[in-house]
């Protein structure tokens, strides 16, 4: 029967009741009395030198409290990268610096020149337009070929061939790649484009800066997945204010999808202003802005190789990747492309030698950085094509010719040759999973009644696998990370014995409220309205490193867990003096302690009560309190991994794909809250299929963007989807967390574009056509090109 | 600056705005009314739809004053009279319609235009009804089925 409360109840998200009344909190609902507000002129050409920005007549309109301009930051730190990554001759990447405000030059439309700050948005507005702005324009370059192509303009002086880096990864395997592919029975190769995506969550950015001048302190409000990164990355490395004197608050968060991890200049901006002007300053993104100031995701070109024997036994991958990196480095897109990418090259295949090379280029574009899934989809997308390639050309059933290559289930844990060691996983039962629940043995008939309506229907597998919880801090910074990626909470027991849990981990949708409590609730035997979480404020939370990769419960859950049970064993030493019984002799379960062997208890409120009224209490060996901290940083990533299927429906006459079934079965481990767990899949499938179908952003070779609005880009729309069928029924728990958990975020996102693509082109390989590859978004001119050219 | 009046949730409100001054802007800065929102500049998401004299309307692309002496609902005017979820909204929290809340208010206010119009819409027609709604969070399946819990909650009410 299911459960009504703890781990595993789909029990019903407390903050939704605030959501659904209009009463939750976002950054932008917040006004500080006195508050003035700052609108940012930005570059409306991709590059071009920067001449001179005059401001004094601008500076004499109504309204205007000041205009700041980049000779205002000369000596504040520039935006700083989180990341630093080695290029296979040993060189470190190439690390321009990244002005709080355009000086000298400007990098791509969108990068701010100016931020006028006035009494109210209106006039600020106003008197941006009265700015002269003289820029020389150069030519830009957006192509990543050309770019790197040798006469391409250089977006930075200090990287003339605009390459960041040039990784390579394993470089030992190189040769002995080489050497495979030379030597096998097949090799099927597939040139693809990863496309460039604007992350969208509805909420724009917006940020406040305040500053007490009582108090010395500044606080500021953002709309940011991790308040304590942007406390070190703003405080620390830009502005230079100590931590303990300023506060950075992320409270209701409208979505995030990667695009809120990172410090943006407006943060810096605004904290910067409200100092200088002794007065709140506050910025809101309008959508047309985020566009080209939010960072981009995704945006990769690759060629992909892949060796198989003539059983269909893959010997051997070898990947060429150009990864756009935008005009600068956002804080942690160097090492999207590298170690969030190359590590999953194997999949979920038994592939003994992979290479991978990636070389990271600067064009006249929006910085990219991490989006849902960040590496992984890139890396399951070509990974996931090229076999289904492999099957066609070699007439393998495309889940017979995985099933042939998956790791088998007793090979745990197992060494992949890229890196990473997977702790658990079973990739045969997902596939049998999905085989079930989505009707595969069907699929002919259903193929024959669309072909009988003039329809080409297509049937897509996907296998994938991620690596979530990001950590441990150890090995990401021998590969480069600039930050520890530990996760710590606190658990506070009040007096009356309620619990209040402050996490570092940061909630913009997943329902943390919610889930969090289940898991204390079960340890505690109490029921889920006793427990309180307290997130999203550095001042209420102690050190966090925040919300992105799947990493919440894996890795902030496990902080919670192990400072409860550092609870649990205090209060078991007071529980064994109350009942005058050896500590050995306690055990707590259902929220009672009790004593073995005889029938003395006392339950769990009466021992915090003791904690805090210590009458009765072993002063002279326990402290009195009932509070604790955990620092929790694991041993190794978590690795969901799933099997996914897709039926859609082509319209030879039109190029318009319909999406008819679209079935997951995914592995998450242990799983705390199902129905948050199935929210989490369906939101990634709708972000797959936005890329796979509809979504891109689209620069002219000017570097405009042209998808810069909803009017141009494409998002995914109800009636864009089906509804999903999806099954977390296979668990494989995770070894070294104390949940068993492994996250579920990002999952959609990473298994549905290659499902998708896959299942256009399964059906335009029917009926006489035959057409290897089209890449995303298959738009309807698209395919109807392809077919048109297939004929 | 030109004054207006309207009923705002069953209360009457009034206040000066600019000719410029947007419905969701005078909801939101001037009454503080910020359960409805504004998540884009060009009226394609939906954030900021609330009912204005009975039909839904994007508040984003209607100005202050031309909803001078009009009846408007929003999404704070969405719940029983004790403070208890409205069946719609309950819908929502009991079939998870919702993860981040953005566009959740507008999602609500359209829901409620849709089965005013259409008590008992097909899935297909829920969707379809959707097209002027944003969600990013949670691919529309979920507030598909919040609708259409919605709907059978409120058939079985008549
Ligand atoms: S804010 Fe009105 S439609 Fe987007
Ligand atoms: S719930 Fe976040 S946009 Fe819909």
């Amino acid at each position: 029967m299911a459960k009504d409360s703890g781990i595993g109840a789909s029990i019903k998200r407390r903050e939704d009741v605030r959501f659904l009344t209009g009463a939750g909190n976002y950054t932008d609902d917040i006004n500080i009395a006195g508050q003035a507000y700052v609108y940012f002129l930005r570059s409306t050409v991709a590059h071009g030198k920067l001449n001179a920005v005059k401001t004094e007549a601008a500076a004499a309109m109504p309204g205007v409290v000041r205009i700041f301009t980049g000779a205002d930051f000369a000596e504040v730190g520039g935006i700083p990268c989180g990341w630093q990554i080695t290029s296979r001759n040993g060189e470190v990447m190439k690390e321009p610096r990244h002005p709080v405000l355009a000086h000298g030059k400007v990098r791509h439309v969108g990068d701010p020149i100016a931020a006028v700050v006035a009494n109210s948005l209106a006039e600020a507005r106003d008197a941006a337009e009265a700015i002269e702005v003289d820029i020389e324009d150069l030519p830009a370059v957006v192509d990543m070929k050309a770019a790197i192509g040798g006469d391409a303009p250089a977006v930075h002086e200090e990287a003339p061939d605009n390459i960041c880096y040039d990784w390579g990864f394993v470089e030992e395997n190189r040769e002995a790649v080489d050497e495979a592919i030379k030597g096998a029975h097949h090799v099927t190769t597939l040139e693809l484009v990863n496309n460039r995506l604007i992350a969208n969550p509805m909420e724009p950015r917006v940020a406040i800066g305040d500053f007490n001048r009582a108090s010395g302190e500044s606080t500021l409000y953002t709309t940011s997945q991790n308040p304590h990164v942007i406390r070190l990355l703003m405080g620390a490395f830009v502005l230079g204010i100590p931590e303990h004197k300023l506060r950075v608050i992320a409270p209701d968060v409208g979505g995030g999808f990667g695009t809120k991890i990172f410090h943006y200049a407006e943060e810096a901006l605004c904290t910067f202003a409200a100092k200088a002007l002794n007065r709140p300053v506050k910025w809101t993104a309008d959508r047309s802005e985020a566009f080209i100031s939010d960072a981009h995701g995704r945006d990769h070109v690759t060629k992909i190789e892949l060796a198989l024997d003539a059983e269909g036994k893959f010997l051997a991958i070898r990947t060429n990747t150009l990864a756009n990196m935008g005009a600068y480095l956002s804080t942690f897109a160097p090492s999207v492309p590298t170690w969030l990418h190359g590590t999953l090259m194997a999949g979920t295949y038994t592939t003994p030698l992979i290479y991978c090379n990636v070389k990271a280029v600067f064009t006249n574009t929006v910085p990219v950085d991490a989006y849902r899934g960040a590496g992984r989809p890139e890396a399951t997308f070509q990974l996931e094509r090229v076999v289904d390639k492999a099957a066609r050309e070699m007439g393998i059933d495309p889940v017979e010719l995985r099933r042939r290559n998956f790791i088998p289930a007793d090979a745990y844990p197992y060494q992949t040759p890229v890196a990473v060691a997977y702790d658990t996983g079973d990739y045969h039962a997902t596939m049998d999973k999905l085989v079930e629940i989505a009707d595969l043995k069907g699929f002919e008939a259903r193929k024959a009644e669309s072909a009988a309506r003039g329809k080409l229907r297509g049937l897509g597998i996907a296998s994938y696998i991620e690596a979530c919880g990001i950590a441990p801090s150890n090995l990401v910074g021998q590969l480069g990370a600039r930050a520890g990626l530990f996760e710590s909470a606190t658990v506070r027991v009040n007096a009356a014995g309620g619990i209040v849990v402050m996490t570092g981990s940061h909630s913009h949708g997943q329902g943390h409220e919610t889930t969090f409590p289940q898991v204390i609730a079960e340890m505690f035997g109490m029921p889920e309205d006793m427990v309180e979480i307290v997130h999203g404020d550095t001042a209420r939370t102690p050190m966090g490193m925040g919300t992105y990769g799947s990493r919440s419960i894996a890795v902030g859950g496990s902080a919670m867990v192990r400072a409860a049970e550092k609870i649990i064993a205090k209060a078991k030493r007071i529980a064994s003096h109350l009942m005058e019984a050896a500590v050995e002799d306690v055990e707590f379960k259902n929220g009672e302690f009790t004593v073995a062997g005889t029938d003395k208890k006392i339950d769990f409120a009466s021992v915090a009560l003791a904690a805090y009224v210590p009458h009765n209490y072993p002063l002279e060996s326990i402290e009195p309190g009932l509070e604790e901290t955990a620092f929790y940083d694991p041993s190794n990533f978590t690795y969901p991994a799933g099997a996914y299927a897709c039926e859609v429906e082509v319209d030879p006459e039109t190029g318009v794909v319909d999406i008819l079934a679209f079935t997951a079965a995914d592995d998450f481990g242990n799983i705390i809250n199902p129905m948050v767990v199935s929210g989490q899949v369906h939101g990634g499938i709708g972000q797959g299929v936005g890329q796979a179908l509809l979504e891109g952003a689209v620069y002219d070779s000017n570097g405009q963007l042209v998808s810069g609005s909803y009017m141009d880009y494409a998002m995914p729309r109800a009636d864009d989807l089906p509804s999903f069928t999806v099954d977390h029924s296979c668990q494989t728990p995770c070894t070294h967390n104390p949940l068993g958990v492994k996250g579920c975020g990002e999952a959609g996102a990473i298994g549905t574009p290659p499902t998708v693509v896959n299942a256009v082109l399964d059906a335009l390989n029917s009926g006489g056509i035959n057409v290897p590859h089209i890449d995303m978004p298959l738009s309807p001119a698209r395919v109807w090109s392809a077919i048109e050219a297939a004929k | 600056m030109p004054k207006i009046s309207m009923t705002v949730n069953g209360q009457a409100v009034s206040g000066e705005v600019e000719g410029r001054t947007l419905l969701v802007q005078f909801l939101r800065e001037h009454l503080g009314l910020t359960g409805t929102h504004v998540g884009c500049d060009t009226a394609q998401c939906g954030a900021c739809v609330a009912e204005v004299d009975g039909a839904s309307v994007k508040t984003c692309n209607m100005l202050a004053a031309a909803a001078d002496g009009a009846e408007v609902t929003t999404i704070e005017g969405m719940a029983n009279e004790d403070g208890t979820l409205g069946v719609i909204q309950q819908a929502f929290q009991d079939n998870h319609g919702l993860q981040c809340g953005f566009c959740t208010p507008g999602m609500v206010m359209t829901a409620a235009d849709l089965l005013k119009r259409n008590p008992n819409p097909s899935e297909a027609e829920i969707r379809a009804y959707l097209e002027g709604n944003i969600c990013r969070c949670t691919g529309y399946h979920n507030i598909v089925k919040s609708i259409q819990a919605a709907s059978a909650a409120m058939v079985a009410a008549e």
